[in-house]
């Protein structure tokens, strides 16, 4: 399966990775040769089959809503690459 | 003081730890020694000889109490995937560059709690994906194995190859590894040691970098099955962080293994018999079946016809899952930032964080992942997936139905091969190193690798027995069964 450049463009954006253009045609023949293997799914009949959600028939365990952790705001901030008077720091979000 | 200490097994160490005819430091230290000098392996990325001793004090005081379980004072090392508290975890990827978590993993908190003493962090593939160790951040581990009158460095396997290059080089006696398609059987095969994946569910994920979380299994390392055994029932247990973990009591492994599979029924998939299979591999397994039938099992063939569809219907999903859970790594909270230019919003701090920090494996699967589960993709792939990993689940189910107690397969199709050999210019050529693994991750089988011989240039090879649900403890003693009939004593010749 071929992929073209302009689809690789769009999904590493999506993904949030920054693809410097020169790297993107290579980019969408790696990303088209792992298409290429994971196609032949679609000769399987999946017909009525239930998608997996849970590979053990097992019920998650529920439990009391209730705060059980957190009042450590030093720790959290501990290995922020930046972090000033208690936030993380970011670049500008809004004008 | 002797380094032979540090070729002691589990049992052994623990036998000889109780009886006082050695001391938890005296075994750590001599691991340390050994760790120190293997640089030339490149195993371990993080030393932590300071906690390690500190932590062998404390054994000492608990033997000498008379209250040491099975693991107190037993040296061992820890993948990078495993947040330890203070220690460098970073995944083997630059990404986490720097990060030193404020909490710990539930898995190593429990060796430790056990008595284990923790020598460092071993090397791996970036989040745990590859089979070569070829994608860390850190550069490869390499094999204390190598072809016989050749130096060509080979690999240790992946994604846990530091923690199998350490094991098989006897700088530790075990090692923690983490498994998502093979990646602790695999590495167990090509470096001729022994390494389990247990049951999805058997051991808690909190604290273990997630990769695909519908997949990933904490496991041990080592060199015996009955270390295997033990290991386990200080790392596995119900963890309330971890809701996927299952709340069911943890046998005694150990005690599990009675040497008895006299009318066991052994199932021989007649789908892992490969197109081009080297003569090897088929002869290996061929013997393995031969060896379980002359301690009284009996051998069936059985059929489970979805095998073909497993490794893309895992690089659907584990891509899918990745790209979810890898959506956290943003500059923002922990590890590596960009540096910026004037003007860049945060949408750039995002792009250019993720493109310097994720190695090239890791943006390939991350982007595979962000398309399948895109708008007007996901039912295509995402979706058929999930489907197609239901009937391969099905197929496992009806042959124990049927009264298969445990499947035999070749661990992987080749021995070790070499740094650089595999997959350079294709990316897909590597996924097939999982061939015989990845369906026991998509169905949450225990699957154990035991090293079985060695190929025509003396390099080991490795057979799979894979389990019941929850049924460690039969798999265990098959694999102990298959471990001594097979008698495998080679090991690597010193040269790093």
């Amino acid at each position: 399966m071929s992929i073209d450049i302009e689809t690789a463009r769009k999904v590493a954006k999506l993904a949030r990775i920054r693809v410097e253009e020169e790297r993107l045609p290579a980019l969408a023949g790696e990303f088209g040769a792992i298409l290429g293997f994971i196609e032949q799914l679609q000769e399987v009949d999946v017909e009525g089959v239930e998608p997996m959600t849970s590979v053990t028939p097992m019920r998650l365990k529920r439990r009391q809503d209730g705060v059980t952790d957190g009042g450590y705001p030093d720790k959290i901030l501990s290995n922020a690459p930046d972090a000033r008077e208690g936030f993380f720091t970011v670049p500008k979000v809004v004008e | 003081m002797s380094d032979d200490l540090a070729d002691l097994t589990i049992a052994e160490a623990r036998d000889a730890l109780r009886k006082g005819e050695t001391t938890p430091t005296a075994l750590t230290e001599a691991c340390l020694g050994r760790a120190e000098a293997a640089g030339a392996l490149n195993a371990f990325v993080h030393l932590t000889p300071e906690i390690a001793m500190e932590q062998a004090h404390a054994a000492e005081a608990r033997l000498a109490a008379g209250e040491a379980p099975a693991m107190c004072g037993i040296p061992v090392g820890v993948k990078d995937l495993f947040c330890t508290q203070g220690v460098p975890s970073q995944a083997a990827s630059r990404i986490l560059d720097g990060f030193r978590p404020e909490y710990e993993s539930t898995v190593t908190a429990q060796l430790w709690r056990a008595g284990a003493v923790m020598l460092g962090k071993l090397n791996m593939d970036e989040f745990a994906m590859g089979s070569s160790n070829e994608t860390s951040a850190y550069g490869p581990a390499i094999s204390p194995w190598r072809r016989q009158g050749d130096a060509t460095p080979l690999t240790p396997g992946g994604s846990s190859g530091g923690s199998a290059a350490a094991v098989a080089a006897r700088l530790c006696p075990a090692a923690t590894g983490t498994d998502t398609g093979g990646s602790i059987r695999q590495p167990a095969a090509f470096t001729g040691i022994t390494g389990l994946k247990p049951t999805y569910g058997r051991c808690s994920r909190w604290g273990i970098v997630a990769f695909a979380s519908s997949l990933d299994q904490a496991g041990p390392m080592a060199r015996t099955v009955r270390d295997c055994a033990i290991m386990l029932g200080a790392m596995a247990g119900h963890d309330p962080r971890d809701s996927t973990s299952a709340d069911i009591p943890v046998p005694d492994f150990e005690a599990a293994l009675r040497g008895d599979i006299r009318g066991k029924r052994i199932g021989i998939p007649r789908e892992y018999r490969m197109e081009g299979m080297p003569d090897e591999i088929e002869r290996l397994w061929q013997n393995g079946a031969d060896m379980l039938r002359d301690a009284g099992a009996e051998i069936v063939d059985i059929s489970l016809p979805h095998t073909k569809y497993a490794l893309p219907c895992y690089y659907v999903i584990a891509p899918a899952e990745a790209s979810s859970n890898l959506a956290r790594y943003d500059g923002v909270r922990y590890g590596h930032r960009a540096r910026l230019e004037q003007g860049d919003g945060i949408v750039d701090m995002y792009e250019k964080t993720r493109a310097e920090g994720f190695g090239d494996e890791v943006q390939r699967r991350v982007i595979v992942g962000t398309y399948v589960l895109s708008a007007g993709f996901y039912d295509a792939y995402y979706n058929r997936a999930r489907k197609v990993r239901t009937l391969i689940k099905r197929d496992f189910d009806a042959a124990f139905e049927a009264g298969v107690d445990a499947i035999l397969t070749p661990a992987t199709p080749s021995a070790a091969f070499g740094l650089g050999e595999v997959g350079e210019d294709d990316p897909v050529a590597m996924f097939l190193n999982d061939v015989f693994t990845v369906t026991v991750n998509l169905a949450g089988l225990p699957g154990i690798s035991v090293p079985a011989g060695l190929d025509a240039r003396g390099l080991p090879l490795g057979l799979q027995l894979i389990g019941r649900p929850w049924g460690e403890e039969a798999l265990l003693d098959c694999a102990d069964v298959l471990e001594r009939a097979a008698g495998f004593v080679a090991r690597p010749e010193r040269w790093w």
